[in-house]
């Protein structure tokens, strides 16, 4: 527009060296590293080798990754569950009240992850809020223990992910056109009806992005496993903190982060299939 | 769902939220350690954090980070922008490919790659490691802010510039940055925010000779309560606070703008 001739050439050349350089080379490496010999002494050994791939398929490492996509799968479901009809909600709101809304998103969205984190486990203790809660209603009798469980790592998931679900979902329902569900409500469609045929359809590509954006990366928080699920190995990203920082296993860790990018590329294809389904719709239509 | 259930699920989603972190902020001025009861209050949590040399040394690393990381990550994205929109060139898919790859790569993707390249190339891991690392996953966010902001300028205004005799740097002075200003301020906060955010890239990238606060705090909870880290904690919940309400106030002046 303004930049032009060699400027131009300069600018493109200095930003695409920069994905080039620490974008898409580190990626091929880790591809790379992947097939390499491991080595007691190194970090790997220059030899090419399927011994990391081998030890993937190992039943004890594969029943972690298992669990792991189950951790992921129940935040993203639940995301999902929760999210949605506070994004459909706030999409019909008043203009200012849904900038209030997305504003009190935005600050816990906006405040250290970590430290979050670490707040939900003083909720969680056997002498957290949720137990003195509990036990002073009456619902309970003995503190619950609640840390360092599968449920403390999901409730920890979900409350980091929640806002990447609600986002793009309220995004693309704040788009939705709203005659249509007053046209079906004319034509006698029930909720069910209006919701099954009419807006959960027109909602999918918000649906797939947030699914995207929680499902594969939850996989990786390794910290939330450490600071609620106590000791055990629960998340791939654990693993592939183990092998690089503790076992300096690099071959294994960079197998283990491939199953990692393979998922996210069948997300990927999934959600442009998902587009080019509703696109061709809307032509045929 | 009838209003009163709705509004009864909206606080439900809100307490889940705020809850945690204002039980953290409680606790900061807890004179109970470990946040059993309400012991009274006190500010000896702050005075031990402003007395933890480590900590101290470690946020300002992280402050000196997010704002080279902010400043840098803005200007390249800025500049790429503006140098993409309008010009056809081969590899724009590949482009914007990889630039939504690192957008939608899990964090661990990019820091592990990353800490193999830079073991590879020789880079030493402290804070150039950490710059480079932190301004690659701020691109992808400043580009799509700025082009964003591009698309909605009106391309007869440089025209009108060129007309009246304006050199190519006065356009990119006078006109073009001023229009982008809103656009620029909000990928800045945006990007200082991730940057002081990020526990996992840097947790890879970092050497022991450069500590930054997500690792020194990651350290310090691992093993138990620290109301010192609440006190820290209490002043980023605040810090992040204002950066959101600065960043709603920059986005109203864009909206200013476009009605003028």
């Amino acid at each position: 527009m303004v930049i032009r001739g060699s400027t131009q050439l300069l600018v493109i050349g200095l930003v695409s060296s920069w994905l080039v350089l620490f974008g898409v080379v580190p990626l091929l490496l880790l591809v790379a590293t992947s097939f390499l010999a491991q080595d007691p002494v190194e970090f790997f050994r220059v030899a090419p080798s399927l011994e990391s791939y081998r030890q993937l398929l190992d039943p004890n490492y594969l029943a972690v990754i298992w669990r792991s996509v189950g951790f992921a799968l129940t935040t993203t479901v639940l995301c999902l569950l929760l999210g949605y009809p506070f994004a459909w909600y706030t999409a019909r709101l008043s203009r200012s009240s849904r900038v209030l809304v997305l504003i009190l998103l935005m600050i816990p969205f906006w405040t250290n992850s970590l430290v979050r984190t670490y707040a939900i486990r003083m909720v969680l203790g056997t002498q957290g809020l949720l137990n003195k809660a509990l036990l002073a209603t009456g619902i309970i009798d003995t503190p619950l223990r609640l840390l360092y469980t599968d449920t403390a790592v999901v409730l920890g998931l979900l409350y980091l992910m929640l806002p990447f679900m609600i986002l793009p979902l309220y995004a693309n329902l704040e788009k939705l056109d709203y005659r249509l569900v007053e046209a079906g409500r004319d034509l006698g469609a029930g909720f069910v009806q209006i919701f099954t045929r009419v807006i959960w359809p027109l909602s999918l590509p918000g649906v797939y992005a947030g699914i995207i954006l929680v499902f594969v990366p939850s996989m990786g928080l390794f910290y939330v496993a450490t600071l609620l699920g106590g000791a055990r190995q629960i998340l791939v990203g654990n693993l592939i903190q183990q092998q690089f920082l503790n076992a300096r296993n690099w071959p294994m860790g960079s197998a283990t982060s491939v199953v990692l990018i393979l998922m996210m590329a069948l997300m990927l294809v999934g959600y442009w299939l998902v587009l080019r389904r509703l696109a061709r719709r809307r032509l045929g239509s | 769902m009838k209003p009163g259930l709705r509004l009864f699920y909206f606080l439900g989603i809100f307490a889940y939220l705020y809850l945690p972190i204002a039980i953290l902020m409680v606790n900061a001025f807890n004179l109970n350690r470990y946040g059993l009861r309400w012991d009274g209050f006190t500010l000896q949590w702050f005075v031990a954090m402003a007395g933890n040399a480590g900590l101290m040394e470690a946020a300002r690393h992280s402050l000196l980070i997010a704002v080279c990381a902010a400043t840098s990550a803005t200007l390249i994205g800025a500049l790429a922008a503006i140098g993409f929109s309008r010009y056809r060139f081969p590899g724009r898919r590949l482009f914007q490919g990889t630039l939504m790859t690192l957008m939608m790569a899990p964090d661990i993707i990019l820091a592990i790659a990353l800490l193999v390249l830079f073991i590879v190339i020789g880079v030493s891991l402290g804070f150039w490691s950490l710059l480079i690392a932190h301004i690659t996953f701020c691109l992808p966010f400043t580009v799509v802010t700025v082009s964003a902001r591009l698309q909605g300028f009106d391309p007869s205004l440089l025209d009108a510039a060129r007309d009246l005799g304006a050199s190519e740097f006065q356009l990119l002075g006078r006109v073009v940055l001023p229009l982008l200003r809103p656009a620029l301020l909000s990928s800045w906060l945006l990007c200082f925010t991730l940057s002081l955010d990020d526990v996992i890239v840097s947790s890879f990238v970092t050497g022991p000779s450069y500590d930054v606060l997500p690792l020194k705090i990651f350290s310090m909870v691992k093993v138990g309560v620290k109301p010192e880290v609440n006190a820290l904690a209490t002043i980023m919940v605040v810090l992040s606070l204002v950066l959101v309400l600065l960043s709603q106030l920059f986005l109203k002046e864009k909206e200013g703008n476009e009605k003028r």
